[in-house]
């Protein structure tokens, strides 16, 4: 291995989590970064996301999502951190020897000192889900449907159902309108939506597009192509009520059905992931069960908003700094415990030895109305925060000052919670 | 009249009744807090939104290029303001930020390039 292939630090993916942590950890000090990407430009997902509402929080301003972006390839731009595009990496192990192949250097071996995880999310397919019929074309995720729309220039269909209200498929919905489709509906298995409110109203409010709540596609028609869909109402057990069945004539059917971290990686490398988030369990630095090894960003959790995952993968790449000056050593943890209402909490654990504000993330399982987000510990409420909604497509956090961890101990419990 | 709307001011999403007599607005009713009923004052007298869309690019690296409008456009012109994006074509190179339409329709908002190609 030759000197060129060592790295203090490699960041494996260049969408937004990737280039905020490559940056932080820039700036806290680290010399020797190399950030890998596996499309040709840096900027993930954020360049097929053309519609605005990115960086309300962290810059203050509407920008679209290759805006956003633009922002930080420029920053990357103006350092020496070394980017490698069109590179895959095939593999991360746990002496921290990050494997990577591309055309012109082949196969490749970087043995770094700390490695971050920020290889994004992909979409649930429609394998995951259970919709009986034919196999025809025009069946596709409303990531792929906006990829041909927003960067093939390409219109995949012409009246169009939607399964799912994610925001990728509230976004599609409007986006599939503005360029002349009819969308005769959205459908959404659970009572609620997944999605933002504010998508919800811009999207399919603003062009009168049905969202049909408690209710699935149970069937799709057609030998070449779509030629439309039965949907039913589900009941509480999400069953489809076979009375309800409509049939609904359509072109293209799009899924917006979920989101799943991209951990094959992480995986590989045995680094245990959370059941809730299928992301890596971490600390409050972001450091994965391997030390040295960090994730942040989509791969982590599943983020609504860019412009957390970009204040998360600023943590990452200042705990990476650290862990490279050695100076993470004999950690004391403790976990965060889920109350009732709470689904997960990220980070997981925290190193009570520290003494830092911790931020947690955490989402819940149904919608709350006029709900009190309290954090306890051992017993004692250290906050009770007064909320006017909670729902699970809009992620929450609650601080855990600094102040407390003094008078921590590794037996101490923290616990968040909703109170109705 | 009665218009429903759904406030997007905060997550909460309440729905608001807002009772019109014609153009003026009779009451409003719904909503949890004032923002809501400065929303809703808005969303009746100007609607307002961005619009962002692809324009066509020649010899460029990909096919298209993402634009939005510089600031937000009546609500009413949207498909106008998507039938002007989509006569124009432009030669690469595009930058950022670069000025597709100016002015769209009158609406004192141009239409500018959020993508270099
Ligand atoms: C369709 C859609 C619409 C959205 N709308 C909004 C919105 O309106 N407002 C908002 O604030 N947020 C929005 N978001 C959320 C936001 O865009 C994402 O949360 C953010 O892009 C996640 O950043 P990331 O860096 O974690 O992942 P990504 O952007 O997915 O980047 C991951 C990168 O890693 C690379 N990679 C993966 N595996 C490998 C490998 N093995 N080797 C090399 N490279 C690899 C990928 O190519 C990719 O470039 C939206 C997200 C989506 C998907
Ligand atoms: S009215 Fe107030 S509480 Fe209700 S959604 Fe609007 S801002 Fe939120």
């Amino acid at each position: 291995m030759n000197e060129r292939m060592t790295y203090d630090l490699v960041v494996v993916g260049g969408g937004p989590a990737g280039m905020a942590a490559a940056l932080k950890a820039r700036e806290c000090g680290v010399e020797n970064i190399a950030l890998i990407e596996r499309a040709s430009e840096l900027g993930g997902i954020l360049e097929q996301c053309i519609h605005t509402g990115f960086g309300l929080t962290y810059f203050g301003q509407e920008l679209s999502g290759p805006e956003y972006a633009d922002r930080f390839i420029k920053l990357v731009d103006k350092t020496d951190i070394r980017v490698f595009t069109d590179t895959m990496v095939t593999d991360v192990s746990p002496e921290k020897v990050v494997t990577c192949v591309n055309k012109k250097d082949g196969l490749m071996k970087l043995q770094a000192k700390a490695v971050i995880l920020a290889m994004g999310c992909r979409e649930r397919p429609r394998g995951a889900l259970n919709i009986v019929g034919t196999r025809p074309a025009g069946v596709m995720t409303a990531g792929t449907a906006q990829k041909y729309v927003n960067l093939d220039g390409y219109m995949p269909g012409k009246k169009v159902v939607i399964l799912g209200s994610g925001d990728i498929g509230l976004i599609m919905a409007r986006r599939m309108t503005l360029e002349g489709a009819e969308v005769k509906m959205v459908c959404e298995l659970m009572p609620f939506s997944g999605g933002l409110t504010r998508n919800i109203v811009q999207c399919l409010n603003d062009f009168d597009i049905p969202l049909k709540l408690s209710t699935t596609v149970v069937k799709v028609y057609g030998d070449q192509r779509v030629t439309g869909v039965d949907i039913a109402r589900v009941d509480e057990k999400l069953q489809p009520i076979p009375e309800t069945i409509e049939h609904v004539e359509c072109d293209t059917l799009m899924l917006s059905v979920g989101l799943i971290p991209e951990n094959e990686l992480t995986v590989g490398a045995g680094i245990p992931l959370d059941r809730v988030t299928r992301g890596a369990v971490v600390d409050e630095l972001r450091q994965t069960e391997m030390p040295g090894v960090f994730a942040c960003g989509n791969v982590l959790q599943v983020h609504d908003l860019v412009d957390f995952v970009t204040m998360e993968s600023q943590i990452a790449g200042e705990g990476a700094a650290r862990y490279i000056r050695g100076e993470l050593s004999d950690p004391e943890y403790i976990r965060p415990e889920t109350g009732f209402g709470v689904r997960y909490i990220v980070p997981q654990k925290i190193n009570i030895k520290d003494k830092k504000d911790v931020k947690l993330y955490f989402r819940v399982g149904a919608i709350y109305n006029n709900p009190r987000v309290v954090l306890e510990c051992d017993g004692q409420v250290l906050s009770s925060k007064k909320k006017i909604k909670v729902a699970p497509g809009e992620m929450e956090d609650v601080l855990i000052p600094a102040s407390v961890f003094d008078s921590l101990t590794p037996e101490s419990r923290i616990t968040v919670r909703v109170e109705v | 009249m009665e218009k429903q709307l759904t406030c997007v001011a905060c997550p909460r999403g309440c729905s608001i009744t807002v009772t019109l007599d014609g153009d003026s607005i009779v009451s409003i009713e719904g909503n949890a807090c004032p923002r809501g009923k400065k929303y809703a004052e808005n969303e009746i007298t100007d609607p307002r939104r961005m619009v962002a869309s692809t324009v066509k690019v020649n010899g460029g690296k990909l096919p298209v290029v993402p634009v939005k409008t510089s600031s937000d456009i009546p609500k009413n012109m949207i498909f106008d303001v998507m039938r002007e994006i989509n006569r124009v074509s432009v030669d690469a190179p595009v930058e950022i930020g670069q000025v597709i339409i100016p002015d769209v329709l009158g609406t004192g908002a141009d239409i500018i390039a959020t993508n270099n190609d």
